[in-house]
């Protein structure tokens, strides 16, 4: 029988009934007494210099209030990258300042000089196109690789290089794993893309700044996925904020996808204003400024190798790549293309070698940063791709192939090539439910089908590890990370019984507010609707460091559990005064607590009650009250895993794919909500395929972004995607947090584009084609011209 | 957006004398012209709205064996009532999506002229007529490259008229992003002739696969075109193809068109 409340019950999403009535309130639907109204004048070149600004002509517009330049910011901080990477030569990475507003120069197309504040958008508008910017463009860096060519043009005049570091993972398995490849009787290579993509949350970014004279406080209401990092940023780096004199708020957020982690200049923007007119002050993008300004995702160029003893046995992958950052540092975008990118370079495998080499690249376009999956999706693209071509060049099945390496369930703890230690797996395991449900015995008669009908059928597979519940804050530490990553909640008893549990991660569509209170729910053994989840406000919750690289659940999830652990423990010691008898005599289950060997019994309710209204406590050894916070540090990260098959169609005649079947089988350890996660992995899985098939941001020569609307910008539609059969029946419990959960929030994304791949490859190779590879987006046209060259 | 006035007549009449005033522009659907004024592309000081002009509206069998479909008249009222010509019926039931064709009008779509649209091949290639409110233009004096028409300022679309062909398709390879046709081809066979215009190709706009349409007079099967080829030059490359994909493609949507008509 499913259970029907608690863990792993499939729980209703509570908050659907709001998002789906229109009862959903994001940042631009608050509206504030007396609010004005930002626009930003933005760049329409990619690089430039800025010579002179004259705003007169846009101050005499009507409903204009203000308008603010670069020069306004000279003296505030720049917005910082959250992680330090230290070259291979041991010299640190580039940092140049990101400010509020461009100064001195633009930097990329939408690259910010100016705002305008007044009294209605449109006047804002209005008076944007009345400043007059003088801008000399210069040549545009726009390309990853012409970036780094000799001769390049300079994103940053002042860094004289446009590379931003270069890193070397692990630089002491360097000589090591050139040695091995050169002496390997078989290497694989493969050249590939991990094509930029615009994240395009389905809610455009938005803030509004309120300012309070009288008492100095702030309060900024934004789109974010971490809103204590945002005011973290803008409090220590950016603006010189009190802490304690900043609430940031994000209330319901409309997708983020990892656009939303950071802080943006449009806060400290808004936050300025705020304060100089003493008018709340609102800015919402449009899907213009969404295109151009939002942080983008992947975009490497890499090469890499895979070295092989005739059997199959791997030896070495030696990954080089350049990772595009754009033109200035978003918050995660040093640790991205880095410790989330090299250190899964091993994959599901036992090979003994890795060498992963990366440069980070400025360019004159938007910042690139984390993007569902964060890192991930690239290393398991390059692994499961260049697996793919090795097993093809050796004749070995590529299921028989990923299976003689993959790392087996006694190995655990396994510490890989990478430097990652894996706390359990089973990714054979995994691999014979993907096997079972992709029906692989009945492909060959889907093939003769297909082809019947003048179409080539493929299948692909893939197996991928990932690295979840970002992370371990002494590791991370070491590392180079500047803050730390553990999150923290508040679980607080009402007297009436019911409950609010305060969490630091923020939920954008995941689903917390369900799926949270059922692991409470559980632990106590309440009606899980007794409890509410409180998140996305900072003067409510004691700290948190949000939600992305599918974290909440294993890092807040797990401090919740201890915070309700603390809870059970004070509510004892409650339950045994009033039953007058001994804490340790206290049993506590099913919502009661009970005095061993007798029939005595208060309920969770009547302890709650009476913790509120204490006539008899004795004060020297029971406090009053029912609310206890805790703060939970990851021991390791967390290792979901999984296999997926995908069959596609491609027609010939005009290159076209179609994805006919797709399963995927994933470890997630223990689940909460199944329902939820099917759904996470259903979102992820349309990325991915939308990576695989439809998805470029594209930047011409001169920077200007061509695929910079919807028109051009190819979102996956449910008519592009097939009904997926996903499946988490095999699965290994993480052995390091409390709930056993691994995090599900990102792996679609992270599996689906290389099977999506291999099976358009498969399909091409069935029509007797030799392409080896085509790189993302297989576009109609891509693929087309790939199999007529 | 920039401020503008805006005037709904009842009339052609009534839309004609507010269109001669300064900067003012006929308001169809607004699937094209609404999009272009949110993004301040455009700043017209009146837009005109023809969607109150009875007259306007509405498929009408002319009896001798043309359709005419008034010049507002939205792409989901084609879709639903010109069922006697089901090639053209069908084009009009898979512009956009419903929202798009419950709004956009054949009139608006054909004045604007995007070289991805639809209609422009339908016309072109039934050898249609359009009427506006002072004369008939003939489909193939109509399009005039990109964007362009031989319209006149402040000139109406009031209708169009269709002679309903013997066979006819129309076969819309789909850009992926916008799903308007990445390269669209229209064949229609007549008693006097089989006409063939392909839209989203070519750096000219729609126009007429004339060595196509003279082989299918010989013989109207896809066998016809085995040696036919069109030359990539004047394609259109963009990111989502190359000139090369594009001519290939006109090849494949002519043939399918006539596989999808026979
Ligand atoms: C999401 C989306 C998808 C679309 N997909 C497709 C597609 O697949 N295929 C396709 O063909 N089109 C597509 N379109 C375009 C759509 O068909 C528009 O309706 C059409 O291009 C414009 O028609 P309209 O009535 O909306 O004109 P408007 O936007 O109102 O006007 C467009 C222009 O025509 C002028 N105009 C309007 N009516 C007349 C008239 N009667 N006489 C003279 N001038 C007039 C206006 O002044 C303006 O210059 C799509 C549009 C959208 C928004």
């Amino acid at each position: 029988m499913p259970k029907d409340s608690g863990i792993g019950a499939s729980s209703k999403r509570r908050e659907d009934v709001r998002f789906l009535t229109g009862n959903g309130n994001y940042t631009d639907d608050i509206n504030l007494h007396g609010q004005a109204h930002a626009a930003f004048a933005r760049s329409n070149v990619a690089n430039g210099t800025i010579d002179s600004i004259d705003v007169s002509a846009a101050a005499e517009m009507p409903g204009v209030l203000a308008i603010f330049t670069g020069e306004d910011f000279v003296e505030v901080g720049g917005n910082p990258a959250g992680w330090y990477i230290e070259s291979r030569d041991g010299t640190p990475m580039k940092e140049p300042k990101r400010p509020v507003l461009a100064h001195g120069k633009v930097r990329h197309v939408g690259d910010a000089y100016a705002a305008v504040i007044a009294e209605t958008n449109a006047q804002a508008r209005d008076a944007v196109e009345k400043i007059e910017a003088q801008i000399t463009e210069l040549p545009a860096v726009a390309n990853t690789v012409a970036a780094v060519a000799d001769g390049a043009g300079l994103v940053h005049d002042e860094i004289e290089t446009n590379i931003c570091f270069d890193w070397g993972w692990i630089e002491d398995n360097r000589a090591a794993t050139d040695a091995a490849i050169k002496a390997a009787p078989h290497v694989t290579t493969l050249e590939l893309v991990n094509n930029r993509l615009v994240p395009n949350a389905l809610e455009p970014r938005a803030s509004l700044a309120d300012y309070n004279a009288g008492s100095d406080e702030y309060t900024l209401y934004t789109t974010s996925q971490n809103p204590h990092l945002t005011r973290l940023l803008v409090c220590a780096f950016v603006m010189g904020i009190p802490e304690n004199k900043l609430t940031v708020i994000a209330p319901d957020v409309g997708g983020g996808f990892g656009s939303k982690i950071y802080h943006y200049g449009e806060e400290a923007l808004v936050l300025a204003a705020a304060k100089k007119l003493c008018r709340p002050v609102k800015w919402t993008a449009d899907r213009t400024e969404s295109f151009l300004t939002d942080a983008h995702g992947r975009d490497h160029v890499t090469t890499i190798e895979l070295a092989t003893e005739t059997d199959g046995t791997f030896i070495a992958f030696r990954t080089s790549t350049l990772a595009n950052v754009g033109a200035y540092l978003s918050n995660f975008s040093t640790a991205t293309p880095t410790y989330l990118h090299g250190t899964l370079m091993a994959g599901n495998y036992t090979v003994p070698h890795v060498y992963v080499n990366l440069k980070a690249v400025f360019t004159n376009t938007a910042p690139v940063d984390a993007y569902r999956g964060a890192g991930r999706p690239e290393a398991t693209f390059s692994i499961e791709r260049i697996v793919d071509k090795c097993a093809h060049e050796l004749g070995i099945d590529p299921i028989a192939l990923r299976r003689k390496n993959f790392v087996k369930p006694d190995q655990y703890p396994f510490t890989s090539a990478a430097g990652l230690e894996y706390d359990s797996g089973n990714y054979d395991g995994v691999m014979d439910v993907m096997e079972g449900m992709a029906d692989m015995s009945g492909f060959a008669a889907r093939r003769a089908e297909s082809e019947a009908r003048g179409m080539l059928r493929g299948l692909g597979v893939n197996s991928y590890i990932e690295a979840c519940g970002l992370a371990p804050s002494n590791l991370a530490g070491a590392l180079g990370a500047r803050v730390g990553l553990y999150d923290s909640a508040t679980v607080r008893v009402n007297a009436t019984g019911n409950i609010s549990v305060m969490v630091g991660v923020h939920s954008h569509g995941q689903g917390h507010e369900t799926a949270f209170p059922q692991v409470v729910a559980e632990m106590l053994g309440i009606d899980e609707n007794l409890i509410d989840l409180v998140h996305g406000d900072t003067s409510k919750i004691p700290f948190g460091m949000g939600t992305y690289g599918s974290r909440s659940i294993a890092v807040g999830g797990a401090a919740v559990v201890r915070a309700t652990e603390k809870i059970i423990n004070k509510a004892k010691k409650i339950a045994a005064h009033m039953m007058e008898t001994s804490e340790a005599d206290i049993d506590f289950k099913d919502g009661a607590f009970s005095v061993a060997g007798t029939d005595k019994s208060v309920a969770f309710g009547e302890v709650a009650f009476k913790a509120y209204v204490p006539h008899d406590f004795p004060h020297e050894e029971l406090e009053p009250g029912l609310e206890e916070t805790a703060f939970y540090d990851p021991a390791n990260f967390t290792y979901p895993s999984g296999a997926y098959a995908c069959e596609v169609e491609v027609d010939p005649e005009t290159g076209k794919v179609s994805i006919e079947r797709f399963c995927a089988a994933d470890d997630f350890g223990n689940i909460i909500n199944p329902m939820i996660v099917d759904g996470q992995v259903h979102g992820g899985l349309a990325q991915g395929i939308g990576q695989a098939l439809l998805e470029h941001g594209v930047y011409d020569d001169n920077g200007q972004l061509l695929s910079g609307s919807f028109m051009d910008y190819a979102m996956p539609r449910a008519d592009d995607l097939p009904f997926y059969a996903v499946d988490n029946s095999c699965y290994t419990p993480c052995t390091h947090n409390p709930l056993g959960v691994k995090g599900c929030g990102e792996a679609g994304a992270i599996g689906s584009p290389p099977t999506v791949v291999n099976a358009v490859i498969d399909a091409l190779r069935s029509g007797g084609s030799n392409v080896t590879h085509i790189d993302m987006p297989m576009s109609p046209s891509r693929v087309w011209t790939a199999m007529n060259s | 957006m920039y401020e503008f006035d805006f005037v709904k007549p009842g009339t052609v009449a009534d839309a004609l004398s507010a269109l001669s005033t300064e900067d003012a522009q006929a308001l169809g659907g607004g699937q094209t012209l609404i999009p272009t004024l949110k993004q301040r592309l455009a700043a017209p000081l009146k837009l005109v709205s023809l969607s109150g002009i009875a007259e306007l509206q509405g498929v009408t069998d002319n009896g001798d064996g043309s359709l005419g479909i008034g010049g507002a008249t939205t792409h989901a009222a084609v879709a639903a009532n010109a069922g006697a010509y089901p090639a053209l019926a069908d084009l009009a039931g898979h512009i956009g999506d419903p929202a798009v064709r419950n709004r956009g009008t054949i009139g608006g779509s054909l004045a604007n002229n995007d070289p991805a649209a639809c209609y422009p091949a339908a016309v072109l290639g039934s050898g249609a007529t359009i009427s506006t409110n002072n004369r008939d233009i003939a489909a193939d004096d109509f399009f005039d490259g990109l964007f362009g028409t031989t319209l006149e300022e402040g000139e109406i679309i009031t209708s169009v008229r269709f002679p309903v062909p013997q066979a006819a398709s129309y076969q819309k390879f789909l850009q992926p992003a916008s799903r308007f046709a990445l390269v669209g081809v229209f064949v229609a066979k007549y008693a006097d002739g089989v006409r063939v215009a392909v839209t989203g190709a070519s750096e000219d706009g729609v126009f007429r696969w004339t060595e196509a349409e003279e082989a299918l007079n010989k013989e109207f099967r896809t066998d016809a075109l085995i040696d036919l080829n069109i030359a990539p030059q004047n394609m259109i490359a963009d990111l989502h193809g190359t000139k090369e994909y594009r001519a290939h493609l006109v090849k494949v949507m002519t043939k399918r068109a006539i596989e999808a008509a026979s």
